[in-house]
């Protein structure tokens, strides 16, 4: 799942992205050297990062002195297309990023945000990592989480079905089934 | 003896007014018990007709998982459509919009849209202490009040965050006193695993929602009542 080479001349990209909210830990910690480091043995060439409502500003790079090559962006109408060109995906906990990522069928970390007031949001990271779907971290502990996954063992997530929720709403309200 | 007379009638008619009063709020109990008593269960006449259906749009992920519910409900049945949002999420009307304009397109020109977006104060926004939220609660229960009004949905269409409580309390006193009978029905967020959001907990606990749908099995083991559907997403 997602090993494969993408794009022109063996180009590896991490996209990460943190929606429209503001979460410059996530941004912080991809940019410090610990985690470029890991990603570069790992394989990977650019980091392109969404960084949203933050103010923390990461260091470009071309990455032509063999580094990684980083590159970043507030927002975009849709990121769709990143995803599309991404080979892993290092996502904010919310579900929209969550589940579209999935559907693509790219890899994914979810770093949980551990500054909410109200943190629900680890509840669906956790509960898809326990199912193999994706790997869940903190900000402290994604270096870790990338030296030590293993992409082939993610399972594949099959997207749901809201037709069960539609059955019970119409035979509620007296419709006929069809 | 006049004194003795006029005392008496003031007596006898501040007598009648406490039965009243008594009488009154008996009725009114009486009656928000058998709508609780009625809550839950199925229409027993069969509508062939279409229902007026509020959808209740909450922001982002929620926006998502109600978009691919209405995908799979029949447009034919519920309708007309009546969208709401929150007055700071113009992206979810956006969302909506596309999809409405998406079916009129697809029956080519029968009949326009029937379809009308709004927007709403919101009760509580994300990171909002519980404590400021019970005034922002009152002012977006004002507001919600004056579309309902206007709308007096026959279904209910909601799936959190905050926005959909006052909307949901203000069907349920309509079924109380008579304005309109309306079926609440409320899915709870792919979002919550183990716990239910503030407003999915309040409608469970209070049986407003008529019927109620978790999308996790560790929330219908706690949550019994709830109808347990799998994911949406």
């Amino acid at each position: 799942m997602g090993e494969s080479l993408d794009g022109v001349k063996g180009k590896r990209v991490v996209f990460v992205t943190v929606g429209t909210t503001c979460f410059d830990a996530l941004v912080k910690v991809v940019d410090s050297q610990e985690v470029k480091d890991e990603l570069l043995r790992r394989g990977y060439t650019n980091l392109l990062i969404q960084m949203g409502r933050g103010s923390y500003l990461p260091t470009k790079s071309t990455g032509d002195d063999g580094s990684l090559a980083v590159d970043y962006f507030t927002f975009s109408s849709s990121i769709a297309e990143y995803l599309k060109s991404a080979s892993l995906v290092i996502s904010h906990a919310g579900s929209g990023s969550i589940f579209e990522t999935m559907r693509l069928g790219k890899p994914l970390i979810v770093v949980v945000n551990e500054d909410l007031m109200d943190n629900h949001q680890s509840e669906l990271a956790e509960e898809l990592a326990e199912r193999k779907h994706l790997y869940c971290a903190r900000p402290p502990t994604l270096h870790l989480t990338i030296a030590s996954m293993d992409l082939k063992s993610l399972v594949p997530y099959s997207p749901g079905d809201a037709t069960p929720v539609a059955k019970l709403i119409n035979r509620f309200l007296g419709f006929p089934e069809d | 003896m006049e004194k003795n007379i006029s005392c008496s009638f003031s007596d006898l008619s501040s007598n009648l007014g406490i039965s009243c009063f008594i009488a009154f709020i008996t009725i009114i109990l009486v009656r928000v018990i058998y709508v609780i008593y009625r809550t839950g269960k199925p229409l027993s006449k069969r509508s062939p007709q279409a229902l007026s259906t509020l959808i209740v749009l909450g922001s982002g992920g929620h926006t998502a998982e109600m978009i691919n519910l209405l995908l799979v409900l029949q447009k034919d049945r519920f309708t007309p459509r009546f969208f709401i949002a929150a007055a700071t999420d113009n992206m979810s009307i956006q969302k909506a919009r596309v999809l409405e304009s998406s079916w009129a397109d697809s029956q080519s020109g029968v009949k326009g849209i029937s379809a009308e977006f709004m927007q709403i104060y919101r009760s509580r926004e994300v990171g909002q202490s519980y404590i400021t939220s019970v005034w922002t609660t009152l002012v977006a229960m004002v507001h919600a009040l004056w579309l309902m009004i206007k709308i007096r949905p026959q279904v209910v269409l909601c799936n959190g965050p905050g926005t959909c409580f006052p909307l949901c309390v203000i069907a349920f006193i309509f079924k109380v006193i008579g304005i309109r009978w309306s079926s609440i029905f409320y899915v709870e967020s792919i979002a919550r695993v183990k716990r239910l959001s503030l407003s999915g907990l309040l409608l469970y606990k209070l049986r407003i929602a008529d019927q109620f749908f978790v999308q996790w099995p560790q929330l219908h083991r706690k949550y019994p009542r709830a109808h347990y559907v799998g994911c949406l997403m």
